[in-house]
This record gives structure tokens, sequence and C-alpha cells, in this order.
């Protein structure tokens, strides 16, 4: 990125690498939570409708992971993937790969422990009806799944929130290499050790506005489909 | 073509349910055979709504017997209940109807048709793709009746259809109710209306204090009740 | 729809770990702060790929921990500054060879107060030892760095057992140069840096040079491949290639034209023995 410019000069120019670095953020967290949701939002579910021994354990496990530390996780996964490490055959680490990876190990406990929360709620008002129906396990999954959708929107966005605002995770796994996993969250931090403060500002300013207009357009999907659906 | 297996005679034995200590139903014994609408009676609180979930087999007793046609097990693919409150799935009513329709096994192919079908059998035609939530209360519990019918059932059970509705509402279930009933289809109803109770009932199962107190033939309960608190009940008075 | 977001998400976990279908030619080199911070790489690079096709991947950390990331195989090249532990990295088998590239200096920047009076001193080693006596504020990186390494040594040159004479005075951020620069423009403090970072940082604050010049400020890169018996995932001749254009004539003339408003950075000197 040119050096001295502003975040907006750069925005405006079209400067290649601030586009990349911006698609490259959004690439990493949008697919990280997807992947987290996958897993995360079935994962929340079973919890919340299954009983078995244990599960107030697990429940809690799952609530404290909400909060790891981003840069515990970015360690982790970088000793699994590094090439003396288990996973060092796939030959990922340092690339795009293992920060989504990593970004999604990271929200994967956001998506089930509030997916968890919702679905208890739900699962309370349809238990009756559901049963009645003679709906098996799978089919109440899905159903409770897709009948909390609305809510469900918060929880992804929770999820997107944490993995796109999140420097530690991406730093370590990454390497914060230029035109190839180099994101907003780490561009900012770089910036900052060159003493271009303005400019870390601006990307900072820029990074809160894509979080904006990611947030603004879930909460326009979930306005029409309400409006769709009731 | 599976040959047809049903769930009639339902017989309770000596059920009793016990939830923490209280006693919710006691030495419950009843019989419920085919044909003319089995409507259980009697004051809040006695056990009317336990008894249906029971008969459902949504909850098991704490003891005693209950038997399906003669088995003490049975699927439940062609019982279906109605309840007080139902809950509306959120999507259309169309939607509802073809969620219970999967639900009951119906392929993906004779769904639209059924869901036709169904909405016209309840007067909801015309509101198929609105979102169920949304509907009226009578609506709502006309399309909850719409959605135990799609399970083709041979037991209908209902529990208070109409005590949140207008008379207007109360009427148009009435009617679906009396036209299922009329269709072959065994209704088993809870209600505290004794006047639905008089204009709907075969057979007439009176409650009290979580166990059956009188059961007899419609006209028979209404001219000449067997116990004195069932006379007191039919009166109005306040039955403790 | 949940249907639909899981068969995304697989298709999506298999492509993602499927081989990558068109292998670009890269490799990843794990260097240092400054010569990133200072833009040096930013210059470099794209003229070595244009003579080589090869894309450098650069991981830029401190000293000692881009020599254990070539000792775990996570990188194919090291490019640092700290010959000490450098010679042990390839002593120890991690690395095949090394080789000198070039040299900037260290210099000691202060606030413009000059609290430790030493502002102008060619005598790094007087200066730290003012520095202590005074107690002035110093920010130390103490991450490993080949800067670390360096300031530790002249502690020690100022006959100075700095483990156990820091004070409050002495702060150890365990960071990277730009946030040592950073830290030392907020707090006013000394610290040391390479002559490259301070020319291209730009959050001065009220610092300024404080000493410069002194020999022992002297401070050398090496470039070593990492040793592909140890790792036979390294790409040793994308590697060999990148080190061979570094100390080849058009990489050395590449290094000295690397200048900052009109000032040259780094000084090759891939030539000279014992470097």
């Amino acid at each position: 990125m040119h050096e001295g410019s502003s975040a907006l000069t750069l925005v405006l120019g079209g400067d290649p690498a601030l586009y990349a670095i911006v698609g490259l953020s959004l690439f990493v967290s949008l697919t990280a939570t997807a992947c987290a949701a996958a897993v995360g939002l079935p994962l929340g579910a079973l919890l919340a409708l299954a009983n078995f021994p244990g599960r107030a354990l697990v429940t809690v496990t799952m609530n404290a992971f909400m909060g790891l530390p981003p840069v515990v996780v970015g360690l982790a996964v970088y000793l699994l993937l590094s090439r003396s490490g288990p996973l060092g055959f796939l030959g990922i680490l340092f690339s795009p790969k293992a920060m989504i990876v990593a970004q999604a190990i990271l929200v994967l406990p956001i998506m089930a422990a509030l997916t968890r929360q919702t679905v208890e709620d739900f699962w309370a008002e349809y238990r009756d009806e559901l049963t009645a129906m003679r709906v098996g396990p799978l089919g109440r999954v899905a159903t409770l799944l897709w009948d909390a959708r609305f809510s469900l929107t918060t929880t992804l966005l929770a999820g997107f929130g944490r993995a796109a605002a999140e420097v530690g995770t991406v730093m370590i796994v990454g390497g914060n290499i230029d035109g190839f996993t180099r994101t907003m969250t780490t561009a900012i931090a770089l910036e900052t050790s060159k003493g271009d403060l303005p400019l870390a500002i601006g990307l900072g300013l820029l990074l809160i506005g894509l979080i904006f207009l990611v947030n603004a357009a879930a909460w326009g999907v979930r306005r029409v489909g309400e409006l769709r659906a009731g | 073509m599976r040959p047809p297996v049903s769930d009639l005679p339902l017989v309770l034995e000596d059920v009793s349910l016990l939830a923490r200590d209280v006693t919710i139903v006691r030495d419950l014994t009843l019989t419920i055979g085919a044909g003319a609408p089995t409507v259980l009676v009697g004051p809040n609180g006695s056990g009317k709504s336990t008894l249906i979930r029971l008969a459902m087999g949504l909850i098991a007793p704490t003891s005693g017997r209950i038997s399906w046609g003669g088995r003490g097990e049975s699927d439940g693919r062609r019982r279906a209940m109605m309840f007080q409150r139902p809950v509306m799935l959120r999507r259309s009513a169309s939607g509802n109807v073809a969620y219970a329709l999967a639900a009951a096994g119906v392929g993906g192919d004779a769904r639209p048709s059924r869901v036709a079908e169904l909405l016209a059998q309840v007067g909801l035609a015309h509101v198929a793709e609105r979102p169920a939530r949304r509907l009226s209360g009578g609506e709502q519990q006309r399309l909850a009746l719409a959605r135990a019918l799609a399970r083709d059932p041979e037991i209908l059970f209902l529990d208070e259809p109409t005590a949140s509705l207008d008379p207007a509402a109360t009427k148009a279930v009435e009617d679906i109710i009396r036209a299922v009933a009329q269709s072959g289809v065994k209704i088993v109803m809870a209600t505290h209306d004794l006047g639905q109770a008089r204009r709907l009932a075969g057979e007439i199962a009176f409650m009290l204090r979580g166990t059956v107190h009188a059961c007899a033939e419609a006209e028979r309960f209404f001219t000449a009740p067997a116990t004195p608190e069932a006379a007191a009940f039919i009166r109005g008075d306040l039955v403790i | 729809m949940t249907t639909r977001r899981i068969f995304l998400a697989a298709a999506l976990a298999v492509g993602l770990f499927a081989p990558a279908l068109a292998q670009e030619k890269s490799i990843v080199v794990a260097s240092t702060t400054s010569t990133q911070d200072s833009g040096l790489f930013g210059y470099l690079l794209p003229i070595f790929k244009q003579a080589s096709g090869i894309t450098v991947k650069v991981i830029a950390q401190g000293t000692g921990q881009a020599l254990d990331t070539a000792r775990r195989g996570d990188a194919d090249v090291a490019f640092v500054h700290a010959r000490a532990a450098e010679e042990k990295f390839v002593a120890e088998g991690a690395g095949v060879k090394r080789f000198p590239v070039m040299y900037n200096d260290f210099v000691l920047i202060g606030p413009k107060d000059d609290p430790a009076g030493i502002k102008g001193t060619k005598d790094i080693v007087a200066a730290l030892k003012a520095i202590r006596e005074k107690g002035a504020p110093f920010v130390s990186r103490g991450d490993r760095s080949g800067t670390h390494q360096a300031e530790l040594a002249l502690w020690k040159d100022a006959g100075i057992d700095i483990a156990t004479a820091k004070g409050p005075w002495y702060r150890d951020i365990g960071q990277g140069m730009g946030a040592a620069l950073n830290t030392a423009s907020a707090m006013n403090a000394y610290v040391l840096s390479d002559r490259g970072t301070w020319i291209s940082f730009k959050n001065r604050g009220d610092l300024v040079i404080a000493v410069e010049g002194d020999k022992r400020l002297f401070n050398q890169y090496g470039v070593i491949l990492v040793n592909p018996a140890k790792h036979p995932n390294v790409k040793k001749e994308g590697g060999q290639a990148f080190i061979d254009w570094l100390i080849s004539p058009t990489g050395q003339k590449a290094i000295a034209d690397y200048k900052i408003d009109g000032q040259q950075l780094f000084f090759p000197n891939a030539d000279v023995p014992g470097a």
C-alpha cells in the first residue's frame, strides 16, 4: 500500500493491495463463520434436545470456550499445522486455509453455545406439537433450527464479528504475508508497528464500516424474511 | 399395503400419574371404543388434559396399564392431537400443513393436493400463503385441526379446542369436528363447556379430582347423572 | 435451508483441502521485522519475481522466532541478523550454509531533551552506562531478535549485567522494532534500533538519533537455506535460487539501490569474507 496515503484515498483510488486485503478478510471470516455454523448449529441444537450424563459439564465448557483467547487458538493451530506437527503433511500453514480453520475453531463455541440457548427456548414452545406429530430427533433439530432462523442470525453475526475483529489467530497461523495472508486486522497491526498511525486508524474505521455493512445486510435479510414468514 | 392395525379400543386400567409427590390422576379406568365422540367434562384441574396426554401416548403413567387395540405398545401413527393453545410453525398456513403431512410420512408428490384438500376442509383455503402466526385465534385453531387431520388419524384428541374462541369461531370449529366424526374418525375431546359437550358428545366421561367419576352415553348423563357430584356439575355448581 | 448450508460447508471443506490445482512457484522466507518494516522486501521481491518467476512469501518475525520457524520446517529460507544464532543454526544441522548478504548499523534513538546527556557521543558503551546510571527510560525489544541480541551484547560490553541491573527504567516489551519505537516515542525513552526501520518509521514524536557511528553498532545480515535433509518439504531449488540472487551482483546492486528520502538503508557485502 502506498506510504503516507490515507485509508480513504486508497479506497476511493481503488488501490489493489487494499482491496485484496479487504477481500481476504471477508473471505476468511465469512468462510470460517459458515464452517463453524455448519457444525455448531446442529451441535448446539442437539445439546439443547438431548439428555445425557455430563450434559451440564459440556454446556458449561461450551459457554466458557466462547471466550477462548484468539492468540491461544492461533498458537494451538500453529503447532498442529507446523511441518513438525501432527498435521504438517497438509502443508497449509501460512495460508488462508489455515486462517479459516483457526477462526472456525475460535468461533465454533459461540455458534454452539448461543444456538443451544435459542433452541432450548424454542423447544420449550414446540415440544408438545413436535412430540404429538411424532417428529424424530433429526427432524426436531432441523425444524427448530429453521424456525429459530431469525434469532440464529444474531448468533451468526456474533460469530462473524468475533472472527472479523480478531488479529491474534490469523497473525500466528497466517504470518501476515504481504499479498497472501494479510488481512485488515494484521494490516492494522503492521501499519501501527511501522508508526503510520493515521493509516492504521483509517483501516480500522474501514474494518468497522465493513462489519457494520455485513450486519446491516443481515438485518435486511431478516426483516424481509420476517415480513414474509411471520 | 400393511393390514390396518387399530388403536381401538383404547383401554386405561387403574392408571395413576404422580409428579413430584403430587397425584395428578389416580386409579383412572376408562375404555374408549369406536363410534361417536367421547367427551371428557369436569372442573379445571380434574385431569382431563392429563388423561388425553396419557391416551395419546405423550406421557407414560406411573402405574397402571394403557393398551391400544389390545397392545401395550403402539407407535401412534394413527393418533393425532390438537392442543388448547396450538403452536404455529414459523411458516405459511400451507407450510404448516405440509410439515404435518411430511411428518406423517406422506411423500412429496402427494403433498400439495393433500394440503389443498385439508385447508379446504377447515375453511382456510383463502389464507393458504399467509404466515400462520398472523392468523386469528380461530384460524390458528382450525389450522391446528388441519395439521392433526393430516395424519389421517383413527383417533383425534382435542384438548379444549375452543376455550379461547369467540362464538362464531367456536361454531366453525365445532362444525368441522362434527363432520370429521361423521367421516369415521374417533373423537376424544376435553371441554369445560357443557353446552359444547351436549352438542358434540356421543359419550360423556365426567372427571373429578383426577379420576373418572361417571361415564355414560350423553343423553343418559345429562338426564340421569349417576352421582351427586355429576348432577351438581351439570347444574352449574362449583364442584370441589 | 440447514441441509443446503451443510452441503455448502462440506463442499468448502473438500475444496479447502484438495491439493492446489496450479502449483505456483513460491517459497517461504522467515525474516526479521527490520527487513519488512523498512520496506526493503517490498522493493526487492518484485525484482526477484521478475527475474525468476518465484513468489517470495515473507513471514516477518524477530530473528529468534524466525530461526525457530525455520527449525520447524515451516520456512524454506531464513534471512536474519544475529550471526552467533545463525552459526549455531547451521552447526546444529538445521541450516545448510550461512551467506552474508548486507549490513546496516544500529542507532541509539532517544528523546530530544536527552535525559542521560549522551547526545552526539560516538561511544555506545559509555552511553549505555550513562543511561543506566541516570536511570533514564530505556525500551528493550526483549524478543530474542537480532536487535535484542545486539542490545544484550552491548550491555555486556559495558560491563553491566542487565538481568540484575535492570530497574523500572528498563522496559522490556517483547515485541518487534516498530512496536518498540512506538513505545519509546510514547514514553520518551531510549531504544536501540536498526537504521533502516528508523528511517522509515513515521511516529517519531520527540525521538531523534542519540548515538551513531560506533563500530560496535555494526549489524550484519545473513541468509541460510533450511536443511532439506531434515525437512524434505523444503523447496531447495527455489530457496537456493533466492539466496544465489541475493548474493549475486544483480541482487547486491538492488539492495544498494533501495533508498528512502535519498538515504541508502542497507549496504551489500556478500563479497566480504568473514562478514
